[in-house]
């Protein structure tokens, strides 16, 4: 275990800045990950941290000692890359002993070392084989094995499930916290998919254009999305946004869908008169009978059963799309005209103008509190 | 290839011996000429049919050359060792300078590096000839005319650029993923040079070698110029078959049997080494 700083971080490829005055703590055993877009810099950024890339400015410290010009072979950190880069040339055995003959351990040592990881990943019978010889699952797991085998107190992981088949990928996204937490080291994770994230993250930091956009737990990030494109990126189905303008009422902010007022009891009324986007996540949408107080008239448009849930396209009076998810096996209707719930304490309001989630009352008037 | 019809196999086949023959004829009938004797190489019309001799490979192995005006020496089994001797050294130069360089041009983008590896490659364009005159002005001052040395030296003009090129393309078809991971596995650059990075180029490498070998053996002006009797490789020791009493083609025939002998030998025993080469990049790891 050990912790990891890096402050003011700026790469640049040519003219383009791929991390831009990036600063990231990640303290002793957590696990971290780094959720992004392609191109959002997050490789970068652990190569960088690996020492296979330099910074243009900044500084990385790993377990508070300044590593920034310090050679990767000594940082003493554990790396699985994206497509593997097993040595084509060695065996799963020799290509999983790399890190422990670097250290010139005894042959035995080295030995045991290996088949300890190997069982742990369950590839001890295809150490023989070359990297050509495994199947992508097991080349997988020698390159994770490789990685955890010297028991580094920092282990970079680089979105290591992205070249792996869906089951597989299920499997590993179940069995990872149990083999990292007995690792016991501090962890950068890094991944495109929304769900690996928040199965895998003590806290998740979102990036996007070489900058970190937010940083929390799972949770506060789903409920509480720091502007509208991070809001996208989580959920499956992905959130419903519409444009609105909130108004100030007789019981407090609302807005108007379908000429349904939905009370938005969380906001004050600063918020009124200014466009803004609403966010609705599909499973806090429920289909209701017409003469439910707030039911919206919708039509329904086509429904999407998946496995654990099953998904409604709705479109309002005005045309506008809802995505309505409810649980596998819930009625709901199929076509033609319906009614939808909308939860005004669940839902979230964007700035359209700047795409920043506005703040809440109640976090707002405490705000207001501490200044006074 | 089960899709094709008889008559496409035919003519395929047709098509495939007319290109071996000419391109192997020539081959053949040297071969043949080695063991004939002035007389039947000249008579017409040419026949196939004749009565074997080895006395133009004992003459070229005694030094022994019977003319009609008399015994003549020649020196061609010390050309054909000057020829392995300079080849080999030349190649085993260029592979301790070029595959370095390679590896850094491959791997390191510097300022000037462009530059640099187009004027090394620069030498295998411009006709030795244009070189010719200034480099042995430039060898009498320094000593180096007719010695191993300067001419395994100018050889480099020859070896260095075709190695430095095709390694570099080998070490840049390596992932440098690959070699981040060895490197952060604890491993210093040179150990990643040393276990990743040249074994997974040694295909290219062989190749590479292979073709400045062939390069340097049949290279003629540069020992012709620069090197006396003594130092010269086959090419050049070969003219000394043009005598004042006429020229002696069984030799001349025998002499080039035995001097593409090495080559040929090497090139069939590196041919799968070659095909492997050109098929690394199917087996990224």
């Amino acid at each position: 275990m050990t912790t990891l700083h890096l402050k003011n971080i700026v790469k640049r490829y040519k003219s383009q800045t791929v991390l831009d005055d990036l600063s990231l703590d990640v303290a002793n055993g957590e696990r971290l990950v780094l959720f992004g877009p392609s191109g959002a810099g997050k490789t970068v950024l652990l190569r960088l941290v690996a020492g296979v890339i330099e910074p243009d400015e900044g500084r990385v410290l790993i377990g508070g000692e300044d590593m920034t010009d310090v050679d990767a072979e000594h940082r003493g950190v554990g790396m699985a890359f994206q497509n593997f880069a097993l040595f084509p040339h060695m065996s799963a055995f020799d290509n999983i002993a790399s890190p422990l003959t670097a250290t010139r351990s005894s042959k035995d040592a080295i030995a045991d070392g290996v088949q300890k990881v190997a069982k742990l990943l369950k590839i001890d019978h295809v150490l023989s084989h070359h990297p050509k010889a495994l199947s992508n699952g097991q080349k997988q797991r020698t390159a994770l094995a490789r990685a955890l085998v010297g028991s580094p107190p920092l282990l970079l992981l680089d979105d290591p499930l992205r070249n792996v088949d869906a089951k597989l990928r299920f499997e590993m996204r179940l069995e990872l916290p149990r083999l990292l937490a007995a690792e016991g080291a501090t962890v950068v994770y890094v991944t495109q998919d929304y769900k690996e994230a928040m199965a895998l993250g003590d806290r998740i930091a979102v990036m996007s254009q070489g900058r970190i956009r937010q940083i929390g737990t799972p949770q506060e990030i789903y409920n509480a999305p720091a502007d509208i494109e991070i809001a996208r990126l989580f959920g499956d189905p992905t959130i419903n946004l519409l444009d609105v303008v909130p108004q100030r009422g007789g019981e407090g902010v609302f807005v108007e869908l379908s000429n349904v007022r939905v009370r938005l009891a969380d906001y004050d009324g600063d918020v009124s008169g200014k466009p803004c986007v609403l966010g609705l996540r599909p499973e806090t949408i429920v289909f209701t009978d017409a003469s439910s107080p707030g039911a919206i008239p919708v039509t329904v448009e086509a429904e999407t059963p998946l496995n654990e849930k099953t998904v409604t396209l709705a479109m309002t009076a005005r045309g506008r799309e809802i995505l309505v998810s409810r649980p596998a096996g819930t009625p709901g209707p199929v076509a033609g005209p319906a009614h939808i719930a909308v939860n005004g304490a669940q839902a979230f309001l964007f700035d359209k103008a700047s795409g920043r989630l506005l703040p809440r009352a109640d976090i707002a008037s405490k705000r207001n509190g501490e200044a006074a | 290839m089960e899709t094709m019809s008889p008559v496409e196999r035919v003519l395929r086949a047709v098509a495939l011996t007319l290109v071996v023959v000419f391109f192997m004829f020539p081959i053949f009938w040297i071969f043949l000429m080695s063991f004939q004797t002035n007389e039947t190489i000249l008579a017409i019309p040419p026949s196939i049919v004749f009565s074997p001799t080895l006395s133009n490979y004992a003459a070229l192995i005694t030094g022994k050359l019977q003319t009609a005006a008399g015994t003549l020496d020649i020196a061609f089994m010390r050309n054909l060792g000057n020829s392995i001797f300079l080849s080999v050294a030349s190649v085993a130069v260029a592979l301790v300078l070029g595959v370095p360089a390679a590896y850094a041009f491959a791997r390191h983008k510097f300022k000037g590096s462009e530059d640099i590896a187009f004027t090394l490659l620069s030498f295998r364009f411009a006709p030795p000839l244009l070189v010719l005159l200034p480099l042995t002005q430039y060898f009498q001052w320094l000593g180096l005319s007719n010695t191993y040395f300067g001419l395994i030296w100018v050889y480099q003009l020859i070896c260095l650029p075709l190695i430095l090129w095709i390694v570099r393309g080998y070490f840049e078809d390596i992932s440098a993923d690959v070699e981040y991971a060895y490197r952060i596995a604890g491993h210093s650059w040179f150990a990643t040079f040393r276990k990743i990075a040249l074994p997974l180029a040694g295909p290219g490498i062989a190749a590479a070698g292979l073709l400045a070998f062939i390069f340097a053996w049949n290279n003629f002006v540069f020992a012709l110029v620069l090197a006396s009797a003594d130092k010269q490789p086959v090419t050049v020791g070969a003219l000394a078959f043009v005598t004042s009493s006429g020229i002696q083609y069984g030799q001349i025939a025998s002499a080039i049997v035995l001097s593409v002998t090495p080559t040929l030998a090497l090139a069939l025993y590196a041919q799968r080494y070659l095909v492997e080469g050109l098929s690394l990049g199917a087996v990224k790891g």
